[in-house]
């Protein structure tokens, strides 16, 4: 189904568990120093922290038979809080246990706060050539309700730095849906975006996830949720101007100029195998997904006594493997084909075409890609299809 | 000691119809006729101190926890008359006490010579003691009048002495005072029964006949039928006939109830006791039939058998369709022990398969409910009550019909629904207001006593159908819970009546469907509608919901199709817990109903055929 796995290519995702601040939305495996408890500095943290990194790669090493590595994923946390040599390290500790595949993707997630021109000169010579910078939004009021302390106007300056010390690639994070933000926000903070002239733009629907601040606030009533039809208008408004600029969905929240889709993600939803390292990470080779486990104190326990951090782990059942499938590639355009589908799914399907969710041409063609309205329930139209 | 130990007491089959006294207690819900009963098995000492048990004779469980009597019975109580000091057997007959079964209680009362009328005299006379002292005159039954509860400080016997006095034409200073908490009063209670209530008079030589008054399946014994000999005698070594059906039955045994069951030789002349005949279903040992010898039978039956005939009908359909044959069974086997409970297969296209069901009347259809639900452990669903209507269409053909859906669609020339009459006791302050929700409800004022200064009687003619819709909740709320109802069936009338249906997508939903009087339909469709917007949720599509009569559509709402319904975020970290969700989202699908392209979750059936009343009352739970 979908594209055929290369078994000889293991991507890497590397988790940064550590914040200054934790903001008021995110469920995110991040911990700021006061969490953790730790008096000293958050670099003397960090310092220790690579060093169980190359531990584990060194684990995948033994237990992976890939060859080469196609992307490498800093996520967090915020990555950009570690020292670029810290992060050359990592880039390393890979490179010398497998063979960087010539194009390697490598991406940071990265919080203008923590950026200085120098900074970033750091990371693109340790080997970055992708960033992922998390604005969220242009308005003030909408950052503060999500708790973010950048100040909007130091995103231009972030990315016109990161163009001059060569980051080609360049991303650029938004929510939608926040309490408080109206239409003529959203629509600010996505020409903001668009005027940055990045390859590349993600829109995510803020959740609010259990046990985050924001929840709580939303519980005692002092936040209102917007409704899902607003929702659902302020993803059309993106769709429509990032596609009038040039930027073309390649799934449901991500949208690029051609050729610059984050092809590490895009290996999350084609089912290729990767290898998450540090706590809470989640992995996945050949069918069979774990994760770590959860707290920088007990991953670092396992690690140093030479055990596998791994917390859990599923082999997937064919069936599993097979609804996970459309579940993902339905997100991708032409993710899915006619062949992938058997009898009754193709009927589905077909009413998902005659209700305009489904586009007609490219199901003629024999590919499934989701239109605007399809895309706005995703969710639903997987559940039609493996339920 | 006026007690006498049972051994030592007259011998059933060998008693003197004079040493017998049948009675029974008329009294209303909570006006403390199980505490008397239990009372008088203490003093007359058939029950032990210490196996004594509240509500005795309450024999289900139900029946304890609602404090309320479904299955009359009967219990032989030895007792020396204070007054003359000679022994007695009397017989106390326990009568139910609630309007769906008033055939019963009347079958109750012609086996008794007399009725102790039990007021509780902080709250006075109900309109369903009323209903069945009626029913106790025209049998001619001696009445003793008794106030209950003289020791609760709100007891204001006076009062109530006088209200009673004035409706069974007697003197204040005859009502008895007891309190079947304490025992004061009971003794001359006994006493007064065996002095004022004559004693059974019958041929002891002529072909045997006994009047079946209750009748109850047991699961060991098979069905135990309670009778009273009126002439002759009955015998373990009889075979004996039920003279509606001619059927012969073997005697396996005879006995007498004291409080528990004491097999005798025989049953004498005005004697009470239960028969074992073998039978597996009470409906062959009917309440009301006669019992008579099948070598020498009577040819004059007791007065009175007829088939209990229901009045309100329901569906019932298993929560889980799986669960249907679970729920045929536990029909079948209540059936045994209710002639009354009548049901037959119904397929719902929104609910699946289930039953049609016919009732009495509301309290049966509860009752019925909760026992499937608590004997069998079954979850279901309940449609909304409709009475039975006579459809007659423009070809002149007649159409009965118990379930809306069998309502015809072409046209009609008349409906003709059942009528009651209703009486409704309460204080005189509340007349407006009950006035005004029978006027409401089509009713028609036939009149109005007072009872006493401040206690009014008020009759009115309702349809049948405004009664089983929330009437007796809407009394209870506008009169502070003061009214007590009752009404009894006198026949049937034109009414200017039609179908509702509901509609989701333009597709019917039978379930939904109610006949409803024309001033109330738009109201009705009002309310299906508004509640089906909040409970169905929002699909891809838009659906309108409407309320129609025939093809006019008389009020509409519509849902919204859902505009987004995806997850923003689906990284590396999601996936084993979106595709575990997507798993569990495949188990609510499966308690979805599908109404043509619209899924609807079970819960909103259920919500939707549930009344607000019933949900505030979960909610104060």
């Amino acid at each position: 189904m979908g594209t055929a796995v290369d078994s000889s290519a293991l991507s890497f995702y590397i988790h940064i568990p550590y914040c200054i601040k934790r903001c008021g939305y995110c469920d995110f495996n991040t911990y700021t120093p006061a969490e953790l408890k730790v008096e000293s500095s958050l670099s003397d943290v960090s310092q220790g922290y690579i060093d169980l990194l190359i531990t584990e790669i060194e684990m995948a090493r033994e237990f992976s038979t890939a060859i080469h590595v196609p992307t490498i994923f800093f996520g967090g946390g915020t990555p950009s809080l570690m020292e670029p040599s810290d992060l050359g390290r990592v880039i390393s500790g890979i490179a010398t246990r497998f063979e960087l595949s010539a194009d390697c993707e490598i991406t940071m997630e990265a919080n203008p706060d923590s950026l200085t021109k120098e900074r970033l000169q750091g990371y693109r010579d340790a080997g970055i050539n992708r960033l992922s910078i998390g604005m969220q939004s242009a308005v003030p009021h909408v950052l503060k309700v999500l708790d973010r302390t950048h100040n909007p106007e130091n995103i231009a300056k972030v990315v016109t730095w990161a163009r001059e010390v060569g980051f080609a690639e360049i991303s650029i994070d938004l929510i939608y849906g926040t309490p408080g933000e109206s239409m003529a926000d959203w629509e600010a903070s996505v020409d903001a975006a668009l005027a940055l002239g990045t390859t590349h733009i993600s829109a995510y629907a803020l959740i609010v996830e259990q046990g985050t601040k924001l929840a709580a606030q939303v519980k005692r009533g002092e936040i209102i949720i917007p409704d899902d039809d607003e929702s659902a208008d302020k993803y059309i408004l993106a769709d429509n101007k990032f596609s009038a600029a040039g930027l073309n969905w390649y799934e449901v929240s991500n949208w690029s100029k051609a050729g610059s889709p984050c092809r590490h993600n895009v290996a999350y939803w084609q089912g290729a195998n990767w290898w998450g390292a540090g706590p809470g990470a989640h992995s996945h080779i050949d069918g069979r997904r774990w994760w770590n486990v959860k707290h920088p104190t007990a991953y670092r326990e396992r690690i140093e006594n030479s055990l596998a951090p791994m917390q859990e782990q599923e082999l997937l059942t064919s069936e599993e493997k097979s609804r996970e499938e459309i579940m993902l590639l339905i997100r991708l355009p032409g993710g899915l084909k006619r062949e992938d589908l058997d009898s009754p799914q193709l009927t589905c399907v077909e009413g998902y075409v005659a209700s305009g969710d489904i586009d007609r041409a490219e199901w003629d063609l024999g590919s499934l890609t989701l239109t605007q309205q399809g895309r706005l329930i995703a969710d639903r139209i997987v559940r039609d299809l493996v339920l | 000691m006026p007690a006498i130990p049972l051994a030592k007491a007259p011998q059933p089959s060998k008693t003197d119809p004079a040493q017998i006294r049948n009675f029974c207690i008329i009294a209303h819900i909570d006006h403390g006729k199980s505490t008397l009963a239990d009372r008088m098995l203490g003093i007359t000492e058939v029950v032990e101190q210490r196996n004594m048990r509240a509500q005795y004779l309450d024999r289900m469980d139900i029946e304890r926890e609602r404090g309320i009597t479904i299955k009359s019975q009967a219990v032989r109580l030895p007792w020396r008359s204070g007054l003359d000091g000679q022994e007695y057997i009397l017989n106390m007959i326990d009568t139910p006490g609630h309007v769906d079964f008033t055939y019963e209680v009347s079958r109750s009362l012609a086996a008794c010579e007399g009725a102790v009328l039990l007021v509780d005299c902080a709250q006075g006379i109900e309109a369903q003691t009323l209903a069945n002292l009626y029913l106790a005159m025209e049998n001619n039954l001696t009445i003793i009048p008794v106030l209950n509860k003289i020791d609760l400080p709100a007891a204001q016997p006076e009062k109530f002495a006088e209200e009673l006095a004035r409706l069974i034409g007697c003197q204040p200073e005859d009502c008895l005072r007891v309190s079947g908490k304490t025992g004061e009063g009971v003794e001359v209670l006994l006493d007064q029964i065996v002095k004022q209530i004559p004693a059974p008079v019958g041929d002891p030589n002529a072909p045997a006949r006994a009047l079946i008054f209750d009748s109850i399946y047991d699961s060991y014994r098979g069905v135990v039928t309670y009778v009273r000999v009126v002439d002759g005698h009955l015998s373990t070594r009889d075979q004996i006939q039920m003279y509606s059906t001619g059927v012969r039955h073997e005697m396996l045994e005879v006995g007498v109830i004291s409080p528990e069951p004491v097999p005798s030789k025989g049953l004498g002349v005005g004697e009470v006791g239960y028969l074992i005949t073998g039978v597996k279903d009470v409906r062959q040992s009917r309440v009301g039939d006669t019992v008579t010898n099948y070598q020498r039978p009577t040819d004059k039956p007791l007065a009175g058998y007829k088939d209990p005939r229901p009045m309100v009908f329901s569906g019932l359909f298993p929560l889980d369709g799986a669960e249907y044959p679970m729920l045929r069974e536990a029909l079948d086997k209540l059936q045994l022990n209710d002639a009354a409970l009548v049901f037959e297969p119904e397929n719902s296209a929104a609910l699946g398969f289930g039953f049609r069901c016919g009732f009495l009347g509301l309290l049966h259809m509860e009752i019925v409910r909760e026992r499937l639900e608590r004997e069998s452990g079954l979850a279901l669903i309940s449609t909304a009550p409709n009475v039975v209507y006579k459809v007659t269409d423009d070809t002149g053909k007649e159409i009965i019909v118990t379930n809306p859906s069998e309502f015809p669609d072409g046209k009609i020339m008349k409906v003709e629904e059942p009528i009651v009459r209703a009486t409704v006791l309460a204080p005189s302050e509340f007349i407006g207001a009950i006035m005004e929700l029978c006027q409401q409800r089509r009713g028609n004022l036939l009149g109005m006593d007072y009872l006493s200064e401040d206690r009014v009687e008020i009759r009115y003619t309702l349809p049948l159908a405004e009664i089983v819709f929330d009437f007796f909740d809407q009394l209870k709320s506008r009169t502070r819970g003061y009214a007590s109802l009752d009404y009894e069936p006198i026949g049937e009338a034109e009414g200017d009546l039609s179908k509702v249906d509901i509609l989701l997508q333009g597709e019917k939903v039978d379930a939904f469907s109610a006949i409803v009087h024309r001033d109330k339909a738009y109201t009705y469709g009002v309310m299906m509608t508004t509640k089906l917007r909040e409970l169905i949720p929002r699909q891809q599509f838009e659906i309108p919901i409407q309320a129609a009569i025939g093809s006019r559509i008389i009020a509409r709402e519509s849902i919204r199709a859902i505009r987004k319904d995806v997850l923003a975020k689906c990284y590396g970290g999601d996936i084993s817990r979106k595709r575990k969700l997507l798993e569990k989202q495949k188990e609510g699908k499966k308690r979805m109903k599908m109404v043509g392209r619209v899924e609807v979750p079970q819960e909103a059936f259920i919500a939707a055929l549930t009344t607000d009343d019933e949900k505030s009352k979960e909610a104060k739970k």
